[in-house]
């Protein structure tokens, strides 16, 4: 289990050099950032000596290995757009982040755990069927269209919600968080539901298709032959076995719904990294754009790694066969 | 689900409308970039200043000149190299110590250090002198008599403030480390800073010691400053009343915004105009499908070119009427601009016999680089063009990129056709022929992608800045002018509108540099 583990931690510090070299390639397809920079007025003086300031005359892998030298420091330079050290704008726009992932992550676990169960067992009813019918617009649906249609309707025409912002925080520590005021709450509606809308489908899809499948094993037939109650052979023996593949997935997506916050963040302003991360790639932002990939790379590599975990604790039988190398 | 339903409705029960009438909640695309007045030459980032810090000189809402920190100003009777400023007295700072003469030569001198963003605006002053705490005089390089329209940006700072705070530098983009004035500022101006998240929101609340009590409206007590990027999201906002004023409102929206009960849409033309830029200095193109001629550097094709645009077109259909066309690439407000040269017609016909009498007329081929997301609607103009081009038989094939990629290309010229947008915050049409006309070289001409080069002209050019005659001066500009228009170095598009979105009760108009200055605001 420890060299397994060692094994895999090896593996991701590799994927990130990985990442961030690739990620330092295509920077300079990104555009310059030396004109975004020095305003209207700049002579052609002006964005030699700039450009010879930041490096940007150098060649990429020698901009990475500056980077590198830099960030195992801990310092992962200047925002050229702000001035400010890219670590104090991340930790300041993380949580705005994660809060959302986390609402959202919720919503799609429970109301797809939920509603997938419903349409399993009821797979015939009208009121499932309208369910899956709605759930294939949740999937097709483009997520800012989706956003901004929830935006005219509750903000515009209803006027009940936030269409956008964060409403007012409260800052505990280096930690900011709008779950302790009203107008926190409610900026986290919208946001919330058009971020977790895509993986709630999907999640509801996925436990309604285990469900089904194991509906129709033999173990459950024999349960219904013994008289158990139908509430508990739906429960108790067939939702417990649909999980696994739940978990892996709801992993997965965990770090995608970090990831791909960005487009719910840009519709609804909303403060968090993928906000920054736009206006980074914008305004040819490296530092910025480095730091956000890395930090990137670094959750889905850990999020992969701790769902690896979770498998030898929920099936016993990896713990037996799986030493011998990932997957 | 069922929980968040619940909570959902907990909280709709408990919404609030509405706010202070005083507060004013404005939202714009882009949030200011930094505090530090010198460090940044941008139009988000001095509005934002605008509410902070003064200048000597500010623009009022009409783009006129308007005593700020200094009272008057004017060349010294016996020396037509200094300019000398009268400073307004009794003004003091927000942490109360008072403005004095030294610290316009302290803001001065740190906007023409190395670092600053602001210096090329100085270029022409040798020194700044403190006669006394009330008077300051600035020695130029030579006669400047455009010297006060270079300041109506350079925001004074108080000197001990900065002493004490360690940001008498501007920041070093290398130095790794942020400096105090990028998130924190003193200023002389109508409103206090009272908090500041880059990017999220800022807070400004109304002086109540500012020197210009009575004189201005000064109605908004509050100032609570937005950026919401996506425009949909900021039509949204300003519709369902989460905010009271926007700028940049998207031209598809105009009408929407307008039909609504209780909000208005004020437009006016913008300090900016939008064009083609040709490179007809070379020889030979790369971007084009003529071997060994450059048809660019036939002023009978640019000509040509010229009046195949269909402007009006573009006006209605593209831009749902909100633009001016123009004949000439200087905004309607700059010293030198003339409506004469400004009516360009379109005809087609005259453009094929001038393409058949250059030696094209079975056209050519070329590649127009174009931004999409700098000038409103820029990528569907250039699209409009491309069909208007086509009709005298140049095929052009459109390159549409981020203006991170497409401004590199006007910079180190490595596009042959490009769309470009000026705005000209001096106001005189100097500032145009520095940067676009004058051969490229260290100094002057660094917008200049033509490779047109007339050493003629650029003698003219440089002697602009010197002249102190006006009338010789506009005379000597309305030349430059001619060989422009004659030329055909630019294709002119038209001029940008500006479009303004706010509650009935807001009162203020669009100033054509596209910078509110909330001191100028009512509210009902």
């Amino acid at each position: 289990m420890l060299a397994y583990i060692i094994r895999r931690v090896a593996q991701s510090v590799l994927v990130l050099l990985v990442v961030g070299l690739v990620a330092f390639a295509m920077f300079r397809f990104i555009g310059d950032p030396v004109d975004a920079m020095l305003g209207q007025e700049r002579t052609q003086a002006d964005i030699a000596r700039l450009t010879a300031e930041l490096g940007l005359d150098k060649p990429f892998p020698v901009q990475y290995w500056r980077f590198l030298e830099q960030a195992v420091q801990g310092n992962f330079g200047l925002s050229y757009r702000q001035g400010r050290p890219v670590s104090d704008i991340l930790v300041e726009r993380l949580p705005a982040t994660l809060e959302l992932a986390f609402v959202s992550g919720v919503l799609a676990l429970a109301g797809g755990i939920a509603l997938g169960i419903f349409t399993a067992i009821w797979r015939r009813g009208i009121l499932a069927n309208i369910i899956m019918t709605v759930s294939l617009i949740g999937v097709s649906l483009p997520t800012f269209l989706i956003g901004i249609l929830l935006i005219y309707l509750f903000s515009v025409e209803l006027g009940w919600l936030p269409s956008f912002g964060r409403g007012e925080v409260t800052r505990i520590g280096w930690w900011t968080t709008g779950f302790l005021t009203t107008s926190g709450l409610k900026a986290l509606i919208l946001p919330a539901i058009t971020l977790g809308l895509y993986q709630m489908t999907l999640i509801m899809r996925l436990v309604r298709t285990e469900m089904l499948e194991v509906l129709r094993m033999d173990y459950i037939r024999f349960a219904r032959a013994r008289g158990i109650r139908e509430r508990s052979i739906n429960f108790r023996h067939a939702l417990k076995n649909t999980l696994v593949p739940v978990i892996t997935i709801t992993g997965l997506q965990l770090g995608s719904i970090i990831a791909f916050a960005i487009i719910t963040e840009t519709v609804f302003q909303w403060p968090g990294v993928g906000l920054l991360f736009i206006n980074a790639v914008q305004f040819v932002d490296i530092p910025v754009m480095a730091a956000y990939l890395m930090l990137i790379s670094v959750m889905f590599v850990g999020i992969n790694l701790i769902v690896d975990m979770l498998y030898f604790v929920i099936d016993p039988r990896l713990r037996v066969d799986r030493t011998a190398g990932g997957h | 689900m069922k929980k968040t339903l619940l909570l959902t409705a907990v909280l709709l029960a408990s919404t609030t409308i509405g706010a202070s009438a005083e507060t004013l909640r404005w939202a714009r695309a882009g949030d200011s970039l930094t505090l530090d007045p010198h460090a940044q030459n941008e139009g988000p980032t001095h509005t934002l200043a605008h509410q902070i810090y003064e200048p000597l000189i500010i623009r009022d809402t009409t783009g006129a000149f308007e005593a700020a920190l200094a009272t008057d100003w004017a060349p010294k009777a016996d020396d037509p190299n200094v300019w000398v400023f009268n400073l307004r007295q009794g003004v003091s700072y927000h942490d109360g110590s008072a403005f004095t003469a030294e610290d316009v030569v302290f803001s001065i001198n740190r906007a023409k250090s190395e670092q600053s963003r602001m210096k090329e605006l100085l270029s022409s002053v040798v020194e700044v002198r403190a006669v006394d705490d009330h008077t300051v005089e600035f020695v130029t390089d030579g006669p400047n008599p455009i010297l006060p329209s270079n300041l109506t940006n350079l925001f004074i700072m108080d000197s001990g403030w900065a002493e004490a705070n360690g940001v008498v530098k501007v920041q070093d983009m290398d130095g790794g480390e942020t400096t105090f004035a990028a998130t924190n500022a003193n200023g002389t101006g109508a409103y206090k800073l009272v908090s500041r998240e880059p990017d999220v929101k800022t807070v400004l609340v109304r002086n109540e010691d500012y020197w210009g009590k009575g004189q201005f409206p000064l109605e908004v007590s509050e100032i609570v400053y937005t950026p919401i990027q996506n425009a949909a999201t900021r039509v949204a906002a300003l519709l369902s009343g989460e905010v009271d004023f926007i700028q940049d409102v998207p031209v598809q929206d105009l009408v929407r915004v307008a039909g609504t009960d209780g909000l208005v849409v004020k437009t006016a033309p913008q300090n900016r105009t939008i064009f083609f830029g040709l490179n007809l200095g070379p020889d030979d193109i790369a971007n084009d499908n003529v071997e060994g001629k450059n048809p660019l550097a036939d002023v009978r094709v640019r000509h040509a070119m010229n009046l195949a645009i269909n402007r009006d077109a573009i006006k209605q259909v593209v831009m749902r009427g909100q633009s001016q066309p123009a004949g000439i690439i200087a905004p309607p407000f700059v010293n030198g601009w003339t409506a004469e040269m400004d009516q360009i017609a379109t005809d087609t016909a005259q453009a094929k016999a001038l393409m058949e009498e250059a030696g094209y007329g079975d056209g050519f081929s070329i590649q127009l680089d174009c931004p999409n997301d700098r000038y409103i609607n820029d990528e569907a103009i250039c699209q409009a063009a491309v069909g208007m081009f086509g009709q005298i038989g140049i095929k052009v094939n459109l390159d549409a990129k981020p203006k991170a990629q497409h401004f590199p290309l006007i910079s180190s010229g490595g596009t042959d056709f490009y769309m470009l947008g000026w705005g000209v915050p001096t106001y005189d049409s100097e500032y145009i022929f520095n940067f676009l006309v004058h051969t490229r070289g260290s100094e002057r001409g660094s917008w200049n992608a033509t490779g047109y080069s007339n050493p003629e002209l650029d003698a003219k050019i440089v002697s602009l800045a010197s002249e102190i005659d006006l009338e010789a001066r506009n005379a000597t500009i309305a030349e430059i002018w001619q060989v422009v228009q004659d030329e055909v170095l630019y294709l002119p598009i038209h001029h940008q509108v500006l479009n303004w979105g706010m509650k009935e009760n807001v009162g203020i108009e669009v100033s054509p540099e596209d910078d509110p200055k909330v001191k100028y605001f009512t509210m009902k």
